[in-house]
């Protein structure tokens, strides 16, 4: 029955297929395994260009390996994967910018220095790098922090300067991984609707993991439900209303319960 | 305040009842000495002071041994530990070896290197080099392998070649570890220069202190004691404020 209902809130396919060559995500019956441990099976994935995906699954069932497969961190053992119409493992981590679960600021380095981190490996000189990244700071409600190191940051600052970095890699793709998990419940939502703020202004292809279902429902267009490992796509859901300005409104809305609720059920079932 | 007060009271009564044991000579009559065998605290501060130059002048001489040989130490045992985490291969190989190296006693071997490199500074800081090779070593490369692999993840996912890797992540998260060792090998460099001294040598406060018990001259013999732990502590207060200086995310 529950698994009916995945079937039935199964997105159209039809509006999916849209131009994957320059900054859009394709990955075509992809398995993955650790030696005889078998991680993902049969994963057909397609994000258009700044369209923003979620991938949610119980913990422990190759969500994260999905991420490090699409950004090149790890090969597939069959399958294609292709970013920006690119397969190689190089090309694909040359597009994407990798967010780690939790925030791994370099304690070594001032908050500026951190978020400057992508462009002084591409070679920038330290003054320039600053002053790129700190044109950001302000935006991101972390003026007047550019010198603090990590420690002295809260949990949420953490998380921006975090993502800040990775979107200052200047890359088409940014892959995160659960990047609110270590969050209390109020900093969680205040980061949530500050991250959708962040992507309406700045557009990027997304791929989000989490284990949030409100969370990827709230952030993402669409929303793919993996089954216990070996991961395999149990449904795929349409947000209501992605990254909707009033985060409240839109949680509380009917149709995002509604859809919310079918998440669980798939969820659940590919838990079983 | 009460940090330094209180273990300075300690000492000074330490000192103070030592002070009364000889002028009583409780100690030299319990181990039927004569009593310059057993010297007093002020009998030592005297000794100091009239040998001064003699204790400075080896002193300068143990010293030498000891930095060069835990720089010897730090220049090969970094450059080893980093050869061994950039090649798993070399690790495996050799790693074991460096742990097992550490049996041999450096009393056996000292006499040895002696033979090979004669009475000058080289044995001595071979030595001083051979004893602090191991825990400098081995705390680079336990430093090394402490780095966070989403972190190396993350930063090849920004761009960062090996180098900038190195560089900007896997060198700074070793620094803290690689201080514990090189703590522990100032600790142990004093020990170890003596040892070469006796080895074989005409100079330094090792030798000052052997060719001392043929004369039964107790009270330099202590002083050179007070001079050498003085040395030690001067190391690892310098060692531990370098730390503070470069490790200044802790």
């Amino acid at each position: 029955m529950s698994s009916e209902t995945g079937k039935s809130q199964t997105v159209d396919p039809a509006p999916l297929i849209a131009d994957t060559t320059d900054e859009g995500i394709l990955l075509r019956a992809v398995n993955h395994a650790y030696g005889e441990l078998q991680t993902l099976a049969g994963i057909e994935l397609q994000a258009p260009a700044h369209s923003v995906i979620g991938l949610v699954g119980p913990s422990g069932c190759g969500k994260s390996t999905l991420l490090e497969l699409v950004c090149g961190l790890r090969e597939a053992s069959a399958g294609e994967v292709a970013v920006g119409g690119a397969t190689e493992a190089d090309q694909r981590l040359a597009r994407c910018a990798f967010m780690p679960q939790r925030d791994l600021l370099l304690p070594w380095y001032s908050a500026i220095d951190n978020a400057a981190l992508a462009l002084r490996n591409q070679g920038m000189g330290q003054r320039e790098a600053r002053s790129a990244a700190g044109a950001l700071f302000e935006r991101f409600g972390l003026a007047g922090f550019e010198a603090a190191r990590p420690a002295e940051l809260s949990g949420g600052m953490r998380q921006r300067v975090a993502f800040l970095r990775t979107l200052v890699a200047g890359k088409p793709v940014l892959a995160l991984d659960e990047p609110f998990a270590s969050l209390d419940a109020i900093t969680r939502a205040e980061m949530q609707e500050w991250l959708a703020t962040a992507l309406r202004t700045d557009p990027r292809t997304v791929v989000l993991v989490t284990h949030d279902v409100e969370e990827a429902l709230y952030l993402c267009d669409r929303v793919t439900v993996l089954s216990a490992r070996p991961a395999r796509i149990v449904a795929e859901l349409r947000a209501p209303a992605p990254r909707a300005e009033d985060r409240d409104a839109a949680v509380t809305d009917p149709v995002f319960v509604a859809a919310r609720e079918a998440a669980l059920r798939a969820l659940r079932a590919g838990s079983a | 305040m009460r940090r330094w007060l209180l273990p300075a009271l300690l000492l000074a009564a330490l000192l103070g009842l030592w002070q009364i044991a000889c002028s009583t000579g409780v100690i030299a009559e319990a181990l039927s000495l004569e009593s310059y065998l057993v010297p007093s605290p002020t009998e030592i501060a005297s000794s100091l002071w009239e040998n001064r130059d003699l204790l400075a002048e080896n002193a300068w001489v143990t010293l030498q041994e000891m930095l060069l040989g835990i720089l010897a130490a730090l220049l090969v045992g970094v450059g080893f530990a980093v050869l061994m985490h950039r090649w798993r291969v070399l690790r495996d190989a050799a790693y074991p070896l460096v742990v097992a190296s550490q049996t041999i006693p450096i009393v056996v071997i000292a006499p040895i290197l002696v033979v090979w490199f004669g009475y000058g500074i080289t044995p001595k800081i071979v030595i001083v080099a051979l004893i602090c090779f191991f825990p400098i070593t081995v705390n680079a490369l336990d430093g090394l392998r402490s780095v966070d692999p989403e972190a190396v993840k993350m930063m090849r996912s920004l761009n960062a070649s090996p180098w900038q890797r190195f560089r900007r992540v896997e060198a700074p998260a070793a620094l803290p570890s690689l201080f514990t060792g090189i703590k522990i090998a100032v600790v142990v460099a004093p020990i170890a220069a003596v040892f070469a001294e006796w080895a074989g040598s005409d100079s330094g406060l090792g030798h000052l202190i052997q060719s001392d018990t043929a004369y039964f001259q107790v009270a330099r013999q202590f002083a050179t004691v007070v001079v050498l732990s003085a040395l030690a502590l001067i190391l690892i207060g310098l060692a531990a404020l370098a730390e503070r200086r470069v490790v200044s995310w802790r």
